[in-house]
C-alpha cells in the first residue's frame, strides 16, 4: 500500500515526526524492527509481562504517553516488526524494503513519495582485554534488556565508560535489585562544569541520578577507567584504574570482583539507510538543513542520525522534519511549533557541550593489549591489527581488507572506531548498502517478479 | 528488588523451553536472550574461530554476538527473538550451520 | 614531507599488478619504488574475489599470459608466500544449463586443451562428486584444475613486502618527468620527485589517467562488478563455479547490465557471489537490479543460498581496454615508460605474468611472450 511519507524508526523522532505530519493531512506509515513503537529510549516490557508500573524503568513518561496517545488517536499506519534493509530510489519516489520479524526471511516493501529517516543510534564500545567475556554487555543493552525483558545480568555489576547514558544505566540497574559495585567514568566532572551554562537545562537532571546513586549507595569512580575484565568462560571482575591526562596512573589499578560489566563510550548514529540514498554524511551523522532535509531530494532525517543529541532533542527535531515533509508534499509552508525550533537550537549546543565533556580516555589504545580481540565477529586481535598497519595499512577500509576485521555479522559497526583508533585514524563512515543482512532467496524472487524467469 | 516488581509485572502463566536439552522456564513476552539471562545463563555461542563463549552484548540487535540456534533454525538474534512455549534452544558452535546438516 | 629519491623504477600503484611488477623487479636486482595515492589494495585490487583463472579464457595472448601467471603463482605458493595471500589451488568448475550450451563449452574446452589448458569433461551425473550442493537438471561441465585463488587485498600486500621494495602511500603522482630527449626521468609526486629511467604504470582504472600526466593517451575505462558476500558457512562451494555464460559475458562489448552467476567459497568462510558488468563510469551507487540478478543466478546453481544471508555487497571497477587485454610494456611514444594495467576483471590471476614480463623488460631480456598483442600503442594507431 503506497504511502505519502515512510517515517522508518519509532524512537521519539520518528513519533514525533509521523505525528506532525499526519496531524498535517498526509498519509504516514511509521515503521519500525520492534514489536512496540517506542525505540530505545521508551522501549516497553512485553506486553505479555503485563507491567503494571512500567513508568519505574523510564524518564520522562508524560512525554512517551502523549507519543502513545497521540499515536493511538492519530490515522499513522504503524508496521512493527519491519526490518528495513534498504531504501531504493524509485521514479516515483521511494520503495522502502523490509524484513518481517523477528525471523526476518519474508520480505515487505513500502512504496512511498517520500522518507523520513529517523533511525536512531547504537553504542559504541572501545575495546578492552577481557571485553568478550560473558557478563560483559553495553551498557545500553543492560538497559534494554530491564526495560523489555525485566530481567538483569547479574547480582553484581560495574558499570563504566563515559557518557550520559551510563548514570541512568546505573540508577535503573540499582532499583532493580542489582548491587552497583561502581559508576566509572573516565571524563573528569571539572570538564562537564566547563560547559555550565550550555549544560544548565541538564543539571537538574543530573542532581535527580545523583540523589538515586546516593539512595542505593553507588560509589562513583571519576577519571578512572576499567582496563581489564576478568574471568574465564564468564565475568568474575575487573581492574580500574585512575587516569591521569588520559593515560592510566600507575600503580593505582585495583580488583571489583562483579558478574556484570554494563561498558558504553557514546553513541554513533545509524545511516546505514541514508548512505545508501546517497544522502551526505556530515562526519558519522546524516548532513540536513534547518528544515531537516537531506541533500536528496524527498528524503528528511531526524533524531541521532543526524547527530548524538538524545530523546528531547530527537523530539524537536522529528516534529520539524515532519512538518516539513507534510508541507512540502502538500506544496504548503512548514510551520514547526516555535519553541520545537528553540528547543533544537537550545539541545544541539548541549549536546555539542556534553560530546565534547565526555570522550574516552585520549591514549586508550595503549590498553589494548595484542592479545585482545578487537573484531568481535572475526576474532581479529589487536595485533593483527597492527601487523596490518605495518603491511602498509593506513586506514581503516585496509585493515578491514587484510585482517577481516569488520566484515562479519555485525559488519564492524561494533569495531569500525577501535580499528581507526588503532590505525591513528579518525573514524570514518563505513558503506554499509544493506542495512542488515538479506536472504539471497529474497533478492532471487525480486529478480523474478521483476524481470521474468530467464 | 527484582526487576518484575520494579515494573509491577503480572505475567501471563509462565512456559518451559529447553536450552541444550533442560528445562528453562520462560514468561510470555521475554525474548530468549531475556529467558536465559532471568536463569542464569550468560552465553549460548561458542565462536566459530576460537570456540569462545558468548551471549548478549548490545543487547538492541546490532552486535549479532547473541547468535543461537532455536529450533534448529541458527544464527538467530536471542535479543530479538520472543521465546515461545516448547522452544528447543541451543548452543550455537562454528557458522551455526553445521548442525543443520547433521540434521538433514 | 618533501622528499627527492632516486631509484631503478618507479612503480605507479600499489595494487597486485603494481606489486608484482614491484617484486618481479626487485628479483631481477632492480631497486624499486611503489608509489601510491591510496593505501595498499586500494582501488579494484580491493574489491576482487581473487580469481586465478585459465578457464575463462578463450585461445590467444590472455590464455597464454593466464597460463604463465598460474604457474607463477604456483611457484609463490611453494616458495612459502602461500599461507600468507591465502592460495588455494581449488580447481574451476563451469557448468552449462542447457544441451547447446554444454556443446559450446566443450568446444571452447577443445581449444583451451590445445592451448595447454587441463580441461576434464564432466557428464551431467558426475558433477555432484565435484559440487554436492549443485542443482539438479545441469547439461554438464568442465573441471579446469588449475583454477586457483588468493585473498587479493593480502596478495598485494605480501607481495610487496617481499619485493623488499620501499612503498610510499598516501602520494599522488602528478606528472612524469621527461628529458630533452623526451626519454622518462621519474615522477613529479605532491610529495616531491622520484627520480629514475624507468617507470611503470599500474595504476589498473586510473592507469589511463597516469599515461595523460605522461603526455600518452590509453583508453582504459572502468567497467563496473559488484560483489554479494554471504554470511559465514562451512565449506560448501569447492570450487570456482561458473555458468557457461560467463565466457560470454566477459568478452562481451555490451555496455548494459550483464549477470552471469560465479560462486566461490573461501577461506573465511562467506560465500563470494559475482559477477555483473555495467559500463557506468565510476558510479558507486548500490543497484538492486544487479544484486537481484546475481542472487537469482546464484541460487540457481546452488539452491541452498536461497536460505543464506547476503550480509554485505560491495562496487568495484574493472579496468578495461577496447579490446579487452590489458596495456603490457614499453611505450615507444615516451621511452623508459611502461605500462601494466587494463586488466579487466583479471588482474588478480594476471598480475604474476605481468610483473614477471615487465621486469624481463625492464632488465633488457627477451620477453618469455609476445608482448605485441599488449601493446600499449595499439589504440593511437587505430585512431590515426
Amino acid at each position: 500500500m503506497r504511502t505519502d511519507l515512510a517515517v522508518i524508526g519509532a524512537g521519539p523522532a520518528g513519533l514525533a515526526a509521523a505525528l506532525a505530519a499526519s496531524a498535517r493531512g498526509v498519509g504516514v506509515t511509521l515503521v519500525d524492527a520492534a514489536a512496540e513503537p517506542g525505540g530505545q529510549f521508551y522501549r516497553q516490557p512485553a506486553a505479555g509481562l503485563g507491567a503494571g508500573r512500567p513508568e519505574a524503568l523510564h524518564h520522562r513518561w508524560r512525554t512517551w504517553e502523549r507519543l502513545r496517545d497521540g499515536l493511538a488517536a492519530s490515522a499513522v499506519r504503524v508496521l512493527t516488526e519491519h526490518h528495513v534493509w534498504c531504501v531504493e530510489r524509485t521514479p516515483q519516489g521511494f520503495t522502502v524494503h523490509a524484513l518481517l520479524g523477528p525471523e526476518q526471511e519474508e520480505p515487505a516493501e513500502v512504496p512511498a513519495r517520500a522518507v523520513l529517516l529517523a533511525t536512531g543510534g547504537y553504542e559504541q564500545v572501545l575495546p578492552f582485554p577481557g571485553w568478550t567475556l560473558p557478563g560483559v554487555v553495553t551498557a545500553g543493552g543492560a538497559q534494554a534488556m530491564l526495560k523489555g525483558g525485566l530481567v538483569v545480568p547479574g547480582r553484581r555489576a560495574v558499570v563504566a565508560g563515559t557518557g550520559p547514558l551510563l548514570l541512568p544505566v546505573a540508577t535503573g540497574l540499582a532499583a532493580a535489585g542489582v548491587e552497583v559495585a561502581a559508576l566509572v567514568e573516565s571524563t573528569d566532572p571539572g570538564r562537564l562544569a566547563r560547559h555550565g551554562p550550555a549544560l544548565a537545562g541538564k543539571l537538574p537532571e543530573g542532581a535527580g541520578y545523583a540523589a538515586r546513586l546516593l539512595r542505593h549507595r553507588v560509589p562513583v569512580l571519576a577519571r578512572h577507567t576499567v582496563v581489564r575484565a576478568h574471568g574465564d568462560d564468564r565475568l568474575t571482575g575487573v581492574t580500574v584504574a585512575a587516569l591521569d591526562a588520559g593515560r592510566v596512573r600507575p600503580g593505582t589499578e585495583r580488583q571489583l570482583p562483579c558478574d556484570t560489566l554494563a561498558v558504553g563510550h557514546g553513541m554513533l548514529p545509524h545511516t546505514d539507510l541514508a548512505d545508501g540514498l546517497g544522502c551526505r554524511l556530515d562526519g558519522l551523522a546524516a548532513a540536513v538543513d534547518a528544515e531537516q532535509r537531506t541533500d536528496v531530494p524527498g528524503v528528511w532525517a531526524a533524531g541521532e542520525a543526524t547527530g548524538i543529541g538524545g530523546a528531547a532533542l530527537a523530539l524537536a527535531e522529528g516534529h520539524i522534519a515532519g512538518c516539513s515533509a507534510a508541507a512540502r508534499l502538500r506544496g504548503t509552508t512548514p510551520d514547526p511549533a516555535p519553541a520545537a525550533v528553540k528547543a533544537r537550537t537550545r539541545l544541539r549546543r548541549s549536546a555539542a557541550a556534553l560530546d565534547s565533556a565526555y570522550a574516552p580516555p585520549a591514549h586508550w589504545p595503549e590498553q589494548v593489549t595484542d592479545d585482545t580481540v578487537v573484531c568481535r565477529c572475526e576474532e581479529v586481535t589487536a595485533g593483527a591489527v597492527r601487523d596490518a598497519l605495518d603491511l602498509g595499512a593506513g586506514d581503516e577500509r585496509t585493515v578491514k581488507l587484510l585482517t577481516r576485521a569488520g566484515m562479519g555479522w555485525c559488519q564492524g559497526r561494533m569495531c569500525s572506531a577501535a580499528v581507526a583508533g588503532l590505525a591513528g585514524c579518525p573514524p570514518t563512515p563505513s558503506r554499509r548498502p544493506f542495512a542488515r543482512p538479506v536472504p539471497l532467496g529474497v533478492l532471487a524472487r525480486q529478480h523474478y517478479s521483476q524481470e521474468g524467469p530467464s | 528488588m527484582n526487576p518484575l516488581q520494579l515494573a509491577g509485572a503480572r505475567p501471563g502463566p509462565a512456559f518451559t523451553v529447553t536450552f541444550d536439552g533442560r528445562p528453562v522456564e520462560a514468561l510470555p513476552g521475554q525474548t530468549v536472550a531475556a529467558v536465559l539471562w532471568a536463569a542464569g545463563i550468560t552465553s549460548w555461542r561458542a565462536t566459530r574461530g576460537e570456540g569462545r563463549p558468548r551471549g548478549v552484548f548490545c543487547g538492541i540487535g546490532v552486535c549479532f554476538d547473541c547468535l543461537v540456534t532455536v529450533n534448529g533454525r541458527p544464527n538467530q538474534r536471542a535479543c530479538l527473538v520472543p521465546a515461545r512455549p516448547g522452544d528447543e534452544i541451543g548452543t550455537q558452535g562454528g557458522t551455526g550451520h553445521e548442525e543443520v546438516r547433521r540434521a538433514d | 614531507m618533501n622528499e627527492s629519491l632516486t631509484c631503478d623504477v618507479v612503480v605507479v600503484g600499489a595494487g597486485v599488478v603494481g606489486a608484482a611488477c614491484a617484486l618481479y623487479a626487485a628479483r631481477a636486482g632492480l631497486d624499486a619504488v611503489v608509489v601510491d595515492r591510496g593505501p595498499v589494495a586500494g582501488g579494484t585490487t580491493g574489491a576482487g574475489e581473487g580469481n586465478l583463472l585459465v578457464s575463462d579464457k578463450e585461445p590467444g595472448p590472455e590464455l597464454e599470459l593466464a597460463l604463465l601467471s598460474a604457474r607463477l603463482w604456483a611457484e609463490l605458493a611453494r616458495e612459502g608466500l602461500g599461507k600468507a595471500v591465502e592460495y588455494e589451488a581449488k580447481g574451476g568448475v563451469v557448468v552449462a544449463g542447457s544441451e547447446a550450451a554444454r556443446a559450446g563449452l566443450e568446444e571452447l574446452a577443445a581449444g583451451q586443451r590445445a592451448a595447454g589448458v587441463e580441461a576434464v569433461s564432466v557428464p551431467a551425473d558426475r558433477l555432484t562428486d565435484l559440487e554436492p550442493y549443485l542443482a539438479p537438471g545441469l547439461a554438464g561441465g568442465v573441471h579446469y584444475p588449475q583454477d586457483a585463488q588468493v585473498m587479493p587485498a593480502l596478495a598485494a600486500a605480501h607481495l610487496l613486502r617481499a619485493s623488499g621494495a620501499r612503498l610510499l602511500t598516501g602520494r599522488e603522482v602528478t606528472g612524469v618527468l621527461r628529458g630533452p630527449g623526451g626519454a622518462v626521468r621519474g615522477v613529479h609526486t605532491d610529495k616531491g620527485d622520484i627520480h629514475a629511467p624507468a617507470v611503470v604504470n599500474a595504476a589498473g582504472t586510473w592507469g589511463g589517467e597516469v599515461a595523460a600526466r605522461a603526455g600518452v593517451a590509453l583508453p582504459v575505462l572502468p567497467r563496473r562488478g559488484f560483489v554479494l558476500v554471504t554470511e559465514p558457512l562451512p565449506p560448501r562451494v569447492r570450487h570456482k563455479v561458473y555458468a557457461a555464460d560467463y565466457v560470454a559475458d566477459v568478452a562481451s562489448d555490451s555496455a548494459a547490465l550483464q549477470t552471469s552467476p560465479v560462486v566461490e567459497g573461501t577461506p573465511a568462510g562467506p560465500v563470494l557471489i559475482g559477477a555483473s558488468r555495467e559500463r557506468v563510469g565510476f558510479d558507486r551507487s548500490l543497484s538492486l537490479p544487479a544484486l537481484r540478478a546475481l542472487a537469482a543466478g546464484a541460487t540457481r546453481l546452488f539452491p541452498f543460498l536461497a536460505g543464506v544471508r547476503a550480509m554485505r555487497t560491495y562496487a568495484g571497477f574493472r579496468p578495461y581496454l577496447p579490446d579487452h587485454l590489458p596495456a603490457i610494456g614499453p611505450d615507444p611514444r615516451a621511452p623508459g615508460l611502461h605500462h601494466a594495467c587494463g586488466h579487466e576483471g583479471a588482474g588478480i590471476g594476471l598480475a604474476t605474468g605481468t610483473g614477471h614480463l615487465i621486469a624481463q623488460v625492464l632488465t633488457g631480456q627477451a620477453p618469455g611472450l609476445d608482448l605485441g598483442p599488449f601493446r600499449p600503442d595499439r589504440f593511437t594507431e587505430e585512431a590515426e
